[in-house]
């Protein structure tokens, strides 16, 4: 008994171990890096996949209620089971690959799809202290990375498929997702000024000292944040711009040839990235785990506990939110869709890291050249004072917003693609042109049709 | 087992997976399949760059490589859609007898700087110290907008110039 107590005091995580023994263990190599990640690897993945069933049966839901109606109700109670039954027919369902699909790279696409959805999950910080799996210093970056990596699966199912409408949807959903991710890239710079630093939980510490009572970035931010927010939309092929399969206009994209499990693989990876971009806006711009008041909890347990409840909490508001815009919001074209992504989101990126750094630059300490002096140092690092936070607010709502919406309405003058009034108007003008021409000429043997 | 091990042992897992599908590329016979060991090099190169602590340079390689480039390669690979088992005839046969005095020479400038590195003589990086390591955005923002401001500075305009040309270029067709 008091063997099997070592063995598993020697595996168990620091925290663990610090609460039972009060005594620190020399090699601590096991515990840390091998068994305590992967107990936590088991976890997230297990609480993850449930979830992504279970978002499945609340976008049904959400639709449902948008729409007045009831939603999934038949499956357990308020169809609570819906998505099991799902899973099953999925996994019960004939897995088809086509004769002339390049097997080896058609079995493997919605592999490389889930799995670079899901490494990321690694790097998410799901709470306070122990509750975070992988602190990395890069861990912002990684979840770019991977996600970069995640295209590669799609691109790869339209092609092995061996059929045109695969192959024209990849493309289409790889051009999307290439564009928006350059806009998500951009949009979270100028948060990352003010935290200085790619860590995870080093972006959540940095926001708890920085930002107005440890809400978060998204109010010295707020374009940053819509950008982020639209280009997550574009990056995880969510309604409005959920062109890659577009039921009700198009053949479906990439995954019409897929069927069964490997079909739900695409979709679980699509979801596991709604999660993804998520946690990443709550991170980056909306205070990760922390909540003001959440500091008077003494018990460092339960500090944990709830940290993971509210961080759940947030992203449970944005996916909401994600569910919202698709029954709200049109579908666009796809012209459109690339305007808005390289027109309008990527200027309003660089643009934001523009006016960033000059207001964060004219507020440094004077000791180190700022103009305004709205911030000291403590710790190795720049706290904006009372007055500091204010004036990070006011530039960022009164003076960032105008400016970039001037820039970019003047970029964007000659721009019809939003306008469809003027679109329209268009045509029925060229239309009255020739018709008029036609008159003028005389020639009679043609009735001018529906013509003014 | 400490971290030490382990690191070795990732390595030479790295290693033999970075140089194996680097052999793949070269005896696939269809080009997918090519660029997809290439992605496996590249993404093995990148986790032999964590194994001397250069993060935010792996982060970049799969960002900008195996993310970027290889979706472009891809796409240019699918849209000229090379048979499969009709490999390309070659034109000019002499061409392929170059490549071993190239070879030669890769390798003898390879051997001339192993030569010149003593054996353990590269400083090896503290765990502790390892923030302060070269490979970390923070060094790396540090020298890139001081000491080699403009390099960095002539090499973006260098690409911008690259990609106002391939727009010129794209567009002139059209018009």
């Amino acid at each position: 008994m008091q063997a099997l107590l070592t063995t598993l005091l020697f595996v168990a995580p620091g925290w663990v171990r610090d609460w039972i023994t009060h005594e620190k263990q020399p090699n601590v190599f096991w515990s840390e890096y091998i068994v305590w990640p992967l107990i936590q690897i088991v976890i997230v993945v297990i609480v993850v996949l449930t979830l992504v069933a279970y978002l499945t049966y609340l976008e049904r839901k959400v639709s449902a209620l948008i729409q007045a109606r009831l939603g999934p109700m038949r499956v357990g109670p308020w169809g609570l089971l819906q998505p099991l039954a799902d899973g099953i027919k999925l996994l019960i369902k004939e897995d088809i690959v086509p004769i002339k699909a390049d097997r080896a790279v058609f079995l493997v696409a919605p592999i490389i799809s889930l799995v670079a959805a899901m490494v990321v999950l690694a790097v998410i910080p799901w709470g306070a202290a122990w509750a975070t799996i992988a602190n990395v210093n890069i861990g912002l970056l990684f979840i770019l990375a991977v996600s970069s990596v995640g295209v590669l699966g799609l691109v790869l199912a339209g092609w092995s498929s061996n059929s045109k409408y695969s192959l024209l949807g990849a493309l289409r959903s790889s051009a999307q997702m290439v564009s928006y991710e350059i806009g998500m890239g951009l949009s979270i710079i100028g948060a990352l000024m003010f935290a200085r630093t790619l860590s995870m939980s080093g972006i959540i510490d940095a926001q708890q000292t920085d930002s107005l009572w440890g809400l978060g970035y998204f109010l010295y931010q707020p374009l940053g944040v819509l950008v982020y927010l639209t280009s997550a939309l574009g990056e995880t092929n969510r309604a409005p711009f959920d062109l890659p399969e577009a039921e009700s206009e198009l053949v479906a994209g990439y995954h019409t040839e897929y069927s069964g499990f490997r079909w739900a693989l695409f979709f679980m990876a699509e979801y596991s990235s709604m999660i993804v971009t998520a946690a990443v806006a709550v991170t980056v711009f909306f205070g990760g785990w922390y909540f003001p008041g959440l500091g008077l909890v003494k018990n460092p347990t339960l500090f944990v506990l709830l940290s993971i409840v509210i961080f759940g909490a947030k992203i449970a508001v944005l996916l909401y939110a994600y569910m919202w815009f698709r029954w709200t919001w049109p579908r666009y074209r796809y012209d459109q869709l690339m305007e808005l992504g390289w027109k309008w989101m990527i200027p309003a990126g660089l643009a934001n890291i523009v006016l960033t750094g000059v207001f964060y630059v004219l507020a440094l300490p004077k000791a180190q050249g700022g103009l305004l002096g709205f911030m000291h140092e403590e710790k190795g690092r720049l706290i904006p004072t009372k007055l500091g936070i204010l004036y990070f607010i006011v530039t960022g709502f009164v003076v960032t917003i105008p400016i970039v919406w001037g820039l970019l309405t003047t970029i964007n003058r000659r721009s019809r693609d939003f306008n469809l009034h003027e679109q329209r108007q268009l045509q029925v003008n060229l239309r009255r042109e020739r018709l008029e021409k036609m008159l003028q000429q005389g020639a009679g043997t043609q009735p001018a049709e529906g013509g003014q | 087992m400490t971290p030490e091990k382990v690191e070795k042992a990732l390595f030479i897992i790295f290693a033999v997976i970075a140089i194996a599908s680097a052999l793949n590329i070269l005896l696939q016979r269809s080009p997918i399949y090519s660029a997809l060991s290439l992605i496996g090099t590249l993404l093995s190169l990148s986790a032999l760059y964590l194994t001397v602590r250069a993060q935010f340079i792996a982060a970049i390689q799969i960002v900008v490589y195996a993310g970027a480039i290889m979706v472009l390669f891809l796409f240019v690979i699918m849209l000229l859609n090379v048979p499969k088992d009709q490999p390309q005839i070659e034109k000019q046969k002499g061409l392929r007898y170059l490549a071993i005095p190239f070879a030669g020479a890769l390798i003898a400038e390879t051997f001339y700087v192993l030569r010149l590195v003593p054996a353990r003589a590269l400083p090896v990086v503290a765990p502790a110290m390892a923030d302060q390591a070269v490979g970390t955005t923070w060094s790396i923002g540090v020298g890139l907008f001081t000491s080699y401001l403009l390099p960095f500075e002539v090499t973006s305009v260098l690409i911008l110039m690259a990609v106002v040309g391939a727009m010129v270029l794209a567009r002139r067709e059209g018009d």
